[in-house]
């Protein structure tokens, strides 16, 4: 048995047609900022790992970006989110502050749940945010929840779930599947497709490989797409939002995309091999995005000018995490039960 | 003041908390238009509609997830478990997600919500129908216990655990539906706080800590005692399993020197052994003789009846643990 993915799984060539957003260049240009910051913030936290200051398990998003920034540009900021323990880049997106989001990682005080949450659990209502997940799939009800909430008080608020590839094989995913189409639910099911469940490739677990096919059964709307285009992906989720807010119930979406790091920080990666990781950096969300507005004719030194900035910004987000204060203990007691 | 059943005290509770809150909502297995397999809610689809009494599909994950998104979001969700064994079916959910929502992200939200069901013996419902889950789920932190035995304490106690902001898990037991008790007039409120326990019966004796099916049991026992026995036992009914009010147990304690905590789940890492253990640390000076408990024999639900007879902590068992204590020698 091989070792790595076969290469017709890793393309990125979508089963779904879809016309890709065409966004203004100063709105691609802020998107590309967002990238740029997720994945500085991603690589300083690995960084922070490899010297022992981070424990537990930490899973990055690096070469997720585009998912999360594409989708987060199609949405409002009432729409609610869940995603799994592999968040980080969604919390970015939405708008979480750096320093908030690297503090808690750590553990310490300032983080945006007082350190009780960490990498895999991250949440912030005012942006959204309604949470990560540590356990697979757990938090996709949830999201549906949020829709049912949303259709019985008559708002307008749709919600959106990320999971991974592996997270289509638990029971209560199409247990919400079934519930969201039934009752026509507004949310959105987005599927990050990295081609791994922590170090197992689904072509040796499932009996379906493309997996856009089963909510088909269902009877739900469902794509396949290039997550790694963050203009397919914001057309798809426009589209998928329009139709969920105008009460046409749930959108599947598989986006195409490649974990670049590993499962998680520490992950000895001897599934894969540096070649296939390699071949996929042509296409990663960054340099996608990057080649396209060079394309539209934006000045490469506009783009450096961005990474310089978000450079200090993420160093300086980690070294006021690293000189907050660990939390009171007696912060261990609280908020066990609310008031 | 008039009587009606614990079924009936449990149904007006939902109809008049859904007429005062529209936050909140029923979900679960066949409770819209067959009113729920003990119908508990029957009647309530025809006033609320189907976007308040929503009939789900056997996915007890999918919907109690559901349950907790749309609590974190402000709803106060209600959810019925058919029988309370299929709490295992969503165990994550309740335990691991909506349990732990609250604290893991530092207060950020909360998950107010109900979910209630019946559970117990008697009725010959064998292993996977039958067992009491009160003492497995006690052992998390972040999710509140509650277990009335009367009407008045089933209509106060459901009204309290649907206004709190936490998720609360209310137990009924199927012995319990078709019992009688008075309850005030429609109308007039009626609230018992989570939290509580209620002495149930004044005696000098012994203090028996209960709650549930086993509370009427347990007076019955009383009852008997006292007859043939002379012993006048204290009956201290919980109400409450999580929070526990350990103020009105060791009151009792204090009174009567001698405890024995009985209740239908096993007593093997049960509730009662925590009570036990808690008035040993607290106040193992108003003990005269060793505190007791008594729960289910370690074993599966029989079916047969004879067999449950034989491992349920009911009146019989109850009889022979305290005249067992009585030939204890007390301590001078
Ligand atoms: C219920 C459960 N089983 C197993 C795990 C351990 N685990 C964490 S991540 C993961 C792989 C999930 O893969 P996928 O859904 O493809 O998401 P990815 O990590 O690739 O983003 C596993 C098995 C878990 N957290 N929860």
């Amino acid at each position: 048995m091989s070792t790595s993915v076969e290469a017709d799984v890793l393309s990125s060539q979508a089963a779904s047609a879809i016309e890709p957003s065409h966004l203004p260049n100063e709105t691609l240009t802020q998107m590309y900022r967002t990238m740029f910051l997720i994945r500085r913030v991603e690589e300083s936290l690995l960084e922070l790992a490899e010297s022992g200051k981070i424990g537990g398990a930490m899973h990055t998003a690096i070469g997720h970006e585009g998912n999360a920034v594409g989708a987060a540009a199609a949405l409002r900021r009432e729409d609610y989110l869940t995603c799994t323990y592999r968040g980080h880049h969604h919390a970015l997106a939405r708008g979480m502050d750096p320093k908030q989001a690297i503090a808690e990682v750590l553990g310490r005080r300032d983080g945006f749940a007082k350190g009780k949450g960490g990498s895999m659990h991250f949440i912030q209502p005012e942006l959204g945010l309604m949470g990560a997940n540590g356990i697979v799939a757990a938090q996709v009800p949830h999201a549906a929840g949020m829709a049912l909430a949303a259709k019985i008080r008559g708002e307008d608020r749709i919600a959106i779930t990320f999971f991974g590839d592996g997270a289509m094989y638990q029971g209560v995913m199409h247990e919400t599947f079934n519930m969201a189409q039934k009752w026509r639910l507004p949310i959105i099911f987005y599927c990050e497709n990295n081609r791994y469940s922590e170090m197992t490739p689904i072509s040796r677990t499932s009996s379906v490989r493309e997996l856009y096919k089963f909510p088909q059964a269902y009877g739900m709307e469902s794509l396949q797409i290039d997550g790694n285009d963050v203009e397919i992906v914001h057309a798809a989720v426009s589209q998928a939002a329009a139709r969920a807010r105008a009460g046409e119930g749930p959108t599947f979406i598989e986006g195409l995309t490649y974990r670049l790091a590993g499962h998680m920080a520490g992950d000895l990666e001897t599934y894969r091999t540096p070649e296939e990781i390699d071949a996929q950096r042509a296409h990663e969300p960054l340099v996608v995005l990057q080649n396209r507005l060079l394309e539209r004719g934006v000045d490469e030194k506009v783009l450096a000018d961005i990474r310089a900035e978000v450079e200090e910004e993420v160093a300086a987000a980690v070294e006021f995490a690293q000189n907050s204060p660990w939390p009171d203990p007696a912060e261990a007691y609280t908020d066990v039960f609310a008031l | 003041m008039r009587k009606t059943t614990y079924i009936q005290a449990i149904n007006e509770a939902l109809r008049e908390e859904m007429r005062r809150d529209e936050s909140v909502f029923l979900i679960g297995e066949d409770v819209g238009h067959y009113g729920g397999l003990f119908r508990v809610t029957r009647n309530l689809l025809d006033e609320f509609g189907e976007t308040r009494v929503i009939d789900t599909p056997i996915s007890e994950q999918g919907f109690m997830g559901m349950a907790i998104g749309a609590a974190m979001v402000g709803m106060r969700p209600i959810v019925e478990l058919m029988y309370m064994d299929f709490i295992l079916v969503c165990a994550d959910q309740v335990l691991n997600q909506g349990a732990k929502m609250h604290y893991m992200s530092g207060g950020l939200v909360k998950v107010p919500m109900v979910i209630r069901g019946q559970q117990g013996g008697g009725k010959r419902y064998g292993s996977q129908h039958s067992q009491c889950i009160d003492s497995l789920v006690a052992h998390f932190p972040g999710i509140k216990v509650v277990a009335p035995a009367t009407p008045y304490d089933a209509k106060g106690l459901l009204i309290s655990a649907i206004r709190d902001n936490n998720p609360v898990l209310y137990l009924e037991h199927k012995m319990l539906y078709f019992t009688r008790g008075e309850l005030p007039d429609v109308g007039e409120e009626v609230i018992v706080p989570i939290g509580k326990a209620d002495v149930k019966r004044e005696g000098s004796d012994l203090t028996l800590v209960t709650f549930g099916y086993c509370l009427l049991q347990a007076l019955e026992a009383a009852e008997e005692l006292a007859e043939e026995h002379g012993i006048d036992i204290e009956v201290v009914d919980l109400r409450t399993i999580v929070p526990l009010d350990m103020e009105t147990v060791l009151a009792s304690v204090a009174k009567t020197g001698r405890l024995l905590a009985v209740h239908e789940s096993q007593a093997n890492c049960g509730i009662g052994g925590e009570i036990v253990a808690r008035v040993y640390e607290e106040a193992p000076h108003l003990l005269q003789a060793p505190a007791r408990r008594l729960g289910m024999a370690p074993v599966s639900i029989p079916v047969s009846q004879t067999l449950e007879e034989e491992i349920l902590p009911w009146k019989r068992n109850i009889k022979a643990a305290v005249l067992e204590m009585w030939r204890q020698p007390v301590a001078a």
